[in-house]
């Protein structure tokens, strides 16, 4: 019996790595010291209420954006783990296999658990806020999104201490990712946390669309909305066209390793080729998913930080609508090199190309917004300005590898790792941060501090251009991606360690923003957002104290123009606001729920018996998880009123008077 | 587009008549019988006949659309119709694309 | 304008009375958007289908294990519950509430007949040899009409919920919206059969 268990720890358990060890521990003992400081101070039933069962947008927004940043952590550490193997020449640091493991990870990690979550806080943060809302349309809704996002992103990183990491890239193409070429559970865990976390998304997609559509202040045509939300509108309905695609592709692929299926393998009738196909038809959508809600923060951020109405903003709404259409036809472009027929090729270089111009739209009106602007310099704005010259830049290498005769030089090289770092980089995480700065002082009540923050923002800056510049130069120098060492007779020696020196100046940007926060934290009367109001803003989030107080408006606004908060701020200052008679009202809201917690906790059990092939532990999970729905349809009181007292006693702690 | 109820209608979707349910019903089960006995029973080369089953499928898509599902009635904006006019887009592209792609090898 | 002064002439809380319809209102649309997801999920397995329609790597194909008869069956069993969950429907709109549930019953039991041929033309075909591993083409097959018989159940299941809740809850708001996104659900499913019928049926005896 000691045996048998010894055998199952050793396959159940990562072994042999000291680093593993390590992290093992590390895990045990953060595990331990939450356990202790939530009992010491008697915190369980304040972390069940106001936390894990809580449907208010703004909770689920902090809880979206704590995880994404810790995601960050991680993936950043992979990178730099990558960085430090690539700095010289035939260096043992990582063996092989282990650095298959890291990419792999560190790719999965920061499009699906890091980008992913950072947008969702942003959408459930802003969005309701944007258009006069108090929630949005499903709250219970969006709770099982974060907490199936939560669950299925805790499965995908417990594989590196227990069962084994995926190693067969962020993408797990077959033959690799079939059951020959990867044994064991590791495969699984990505199928697995993928799977369960992009159903959550999904759900976000839905409930977004809906919330924009019908739930918008009265005169608040759409026409009227401010440009994020329709950035947003526009990453949903992205979201609902191309995830479908991806839930059932990952899981035929499940069915090939779990039941022996033939969907991708190389025998049988199998074809990798046609999942290739498939997940690009997901995948091109995907990155288009995370940075057009960038470009709606760049364009609130632009308008209100040069003090000037965003220009053109009939054609920014023609752009970001259109992205979202034409995304979904050029997914071909990943795999110029897979050989299909000519045809099929140019249709989709063309497709690419064209996909360009609305995008330079956006990136002219910006500019045209800044001219003959006030421009203030304040960090929403800095890492605004930095996004132009580094997406143009990644986007124009973007269209060099439309060309598709070129791409065959180009395709897998280094050439590539620096087009898509550029973009995601330049383009999503400058973004997410310029709305993580600008919409702090709205969830929190205090800014965040400015020196740490312009710390942060020139190594961040500084060391981007330090790491990728060089791998454009190593993609043509015939350097190939996912290399784990390389030789000293390639002369790739020089911009290989300047690229991993600039690597680690972004890892110590990210410090400086990790002591920003505690800093800000710590210090956080000295910049108290008192007026709800700290940037002179434009849109209607910037009409109600800071932090919103939990029904966000005691009166849902009427809205005559777009940027209406402006309006009526120009208007006071001139004497010709028009004040009108305010009454107020009950507010209805939603109820917390347990379900959706307890629901994604059956998820993860489904999801860890799939992993492992133990299908009495993925049949009780999958029996767990219709029984909370089964519950949720018998529930009929899930909303209460919010007494007109009770309003007015919390406007009037903000100093507002009814 | 405002957040009121612009209505007193107290029903959430279209409604229909016994009327429409039954012609749906009878129509659909036609649009099933013809296409059986079409292959069941081969007329027309296989070309045609995968043609005029296809024809007929999509027909009897578009009664049951109508007659139980009420595509036409429902207050306006309808964006329920636009969200079905996209997913039929993209569904189209998913089927069609995959075809022409993985056959063009 | 007009219509908000009236509303603080009323005084009345802005979301009672219109409240639940809206919110109610909102459902559908969210559900319809589900639906058009689900179309898509249903697409890709469709293209996969399509795409490995000839996939039999040497091993049986489907012209000569179908049985027609029992696939006949069911498309009419299914059309004919799709059928009577627009007459649930109907009474509901018309109040009634034991008519509701009675054909909502009928219907329910309609569906799990269908569920229960499936399983039963699952097991012949098994037992003929073709299972999920035997080759690419009937690995797409089992997917696509298995995932359909999935989500069939699930509406089973889920018409089972509505049928105990109706005659404690009767016809409200909110029932009516639960039994409207249910029938739009069924309805769909019936649409999906259609071309499963034609595309994977009667393509694949011809």
């Amino acid at each position: 019996m000691w045996e048998s268990l010894k055998e199952f720890a050793s396959t159940f358990f990562v072994t042999g790595d000291p680093l593993i060890y390590g992290s093992d521990v590390a895990i045990v003992l953060t595990l331990a010291a939450i356990v202790f400081v939530l009992t010491k101070y008697k915190k369980w039933g304040w972390l069940w209420r106001e936390w894990l069962t809580t449907v208010d947008h703004k909770k689920i927004g902090i809880m979206y954006l704590i995880s994404a940043l810790l995601m960050l952590f991680r993936g950043g550490v992979d990178a730099l783990l990558m960085r430090a193997q690539l700095a010289f020449p035939n260096l043992e640091f990582l063996d092989s296999n282990h650095y298959n493991e890291i990419f792999t990870t560190h790719g999965t990690i920061m499009i699906l658990f890091m980008a992913m979550p950072l947008l969702f806080a942003l959408f459930n943060w802003v969005v309701p806020l944007q258009i006069g809302a108090r929630d949005v349309a499903f709250p219970f809704l969006n709770a099982v999104s974060f907490w199936l996002f939560f669950f299925g992103a805790l499965l995908f990183n417990i594989s590196f201490v227990i069962g084994g990491s995926p190693d067969a890239g962020w993408l797990s193409y077959p033959p690799l990712s079939e059951e020959p070429f990867s044994m064991g559970p590791g495969q699984n865990f990505w199928i697995w946390g993928i799977q369960i976390s992009g159903i959550g998304s999904l759900m976000t997609g839905i409930n977004f669309i809906v919330t924009i559509l019908k739930m918008r202040a009265p005169g608040m045509t759409l026409m009227k909305m401010p440009m994020f939300t329709w950035s947003v509108l526009s990453s949903c309905i992205m979201i609902i066209i191309a995830f479908p695609v991806l839930t059932v592709t990952i899981a035929l692929l499940y069915l090939d390793r779990f039941l022996g299926a033939h969907f991708f393998t190389l025998d049988g009738g199998g074809n990798p080729m046609m999942y290739i196909n498939l997940i690009w038809m997901w995948g091109h959508p995907e990155v288009y998913i995370v940075v057009v809600p960038a470009f709606g923060i760049y364009s609130d951020v632009v308008a209100t930080f040069s003090r000037k109405k965003l220009f053109g903003y009939a054609s920014m709404v023609a752009a970001v609508m259109s992205i979202a259409i034409v995304s979904y036809f050029t997914w071909g472009h990943h795999f110029f090199t897979m050989g299909t027929g000519a045809g099929v090729i140019a249709f989709f270089a063309v497709a690419t190309m064209l996909i360009a111009i609305p995008t330079g739209v956006k990136v002219f009106n910006w500019m045209f917004t800044m001219f003959r602007g006030r421009i203030s310099f304040k960090l929403p704005m800095l890492w605004t300005i930095a996004f132009i010259p580094c997406f143009v830049i990644g986007g124009a290498t973007g269209v060099m590898l439309s060309m598709a005769p070129a791409d065959y030089q180009y395709h897998n090289s280094y050439f590539l790792i620096g087009h898509f770092h550029q973009t995601l980089i330049g383009g999503v995480v400058f973004g997410y941060l310029a709305g993580m700065y600008y919409w702090w002082p709205k969830l929190f009540g205090f800014k965040l501090n400015e020196k740490l923050g312009q710390w942060a923002f020139w190594f961040w800056n500084i060391g981007f251009y330090v790491c990728f510049m060089p791998q454009y130069a190593l993609g043509f120098m015939g350097m190939t991606r996912r290399y784990y060492t390389y030789g000293w007779d390639y002369g790739w020696e020089t911009l290989n360690l300047v690229s991993t020196i600039g690597a680690f100046l972004m890892g110590i940007g990210f410090l400086f923003q990790v002591w920003q926060i505690l800093y800000s934290i710590k210090n956080m009367e000295k910049e108290k957002d008192t007026t709800g109001d700290p940037w002179d803003g434009r849109t209607l989030e910037w009409s109600i104290p800071s932090p919103a107080p939990f029904y966000n408006f005691a009166v849902i606004p009427k809205v005559k123009d777009v940027d209406d908060w402006w309006r009526i701020k120009q208007e006071k200052a001139n004497g010709t606001y028009k004040e009108e008679p305010v009454v107020l009202e009950p507010i209805h809201m939603p109820k917390n729920s347990g379900i959706p917690f307890v629901m994604a906790v059956f998820w993860f059990i489904a999801g860890f018996g799939f992993v492992w092939e133990w299908s009495w532990m993925a049949i009780i999970g999958m029996i767990g998880v219709f029984a909370c729905m089964w519950a949720r349809s018998f529930v009929y009181n899930d909303e209460y009123y919010v007494s007109v007292d009770e309003v007015r006693r919390i406007e009037a702690s903000y100093g507002r008077v009814y | 587009m405002a957040n009121h109820g612009n209505q007193n209608a107290h029903h959430a979707a279209g409604h229909g008549s016994l009327k429409s349910y039954v012609l749906g019903f009878v129509l659909s089960i036609v649009l099933t019988i013809i296409p059986l006995v079409l292959v069941m029973n081969p007329v027309l080369s296989k070309t045609a006949t995968v043609v005029v089953i296809m024809m007929m499928a999509v027909l009897q898509f578009v009664v049951q659309l109508f007659f139980f599902m009420h595509l036409r009635e429902g207050e306006k904006p309808r964006w329920n119709v636009q969200a079905l006019v996209l997913g039929i887009v993209i569904v189209l592209t998913i089927v069609i694309g995959s075809i022409l792609i993985m056959t063009s090898f | 304008m007009q219509q908000a002064a009236k509303h603080l002439e009323h005084g009345h809380a802005h979301d009672h009375g219109h409240g639940h319809h809206d919110l109610e209102q909102l459902k559908v649309l969210g559900f319809w958007i589900f639906l058009v997801t689900d179309c898509i999920m249903f697409g890709t397995l469709f293209a996969t289908y399509a795409v490995m329609m000839h996939s039999y790597a040497g091993g049986p194909t489907p012209k000569e294990l179908i049985e027609m008869p029992g696939i006949i069956a069911s498309t009419f069993i299914l059309l004919t519950s799709s059928f009577t969950s627009g007459l649930a429907v109907l009474a509901m709109n018309k109040g009634k509430l034991k008519a509701l549930i009675g054909w909502l019953v009928i219907t329910a039991l309609l569906g799990l007949s269908f569920v229960l041929l499936e399983i039963s033309e699952f097991t012949h075909l098994v037992h003929e040899g073709a299972t999920i591993a035997t080759s690419g083409y009937w690995s797409a097959f089992y997917t696509l009409v298995g995932t359909h018989g999935l989500h069939v159940s699930i509406g089973f299941f889920w018409m089972l919920a509505l049928i105990i809740q109706l005659p404690r809850q009767g016809i409200t708001p909110v029932t009516n919206r639960k039994v409207t996104t249910l029938s739009l659900y069924w309805h769909f499913l019936d649409v999906v059969w259609i071309f499963l019928f034609t595309v994977v049926y009667l393509m694949g005896v011809m």
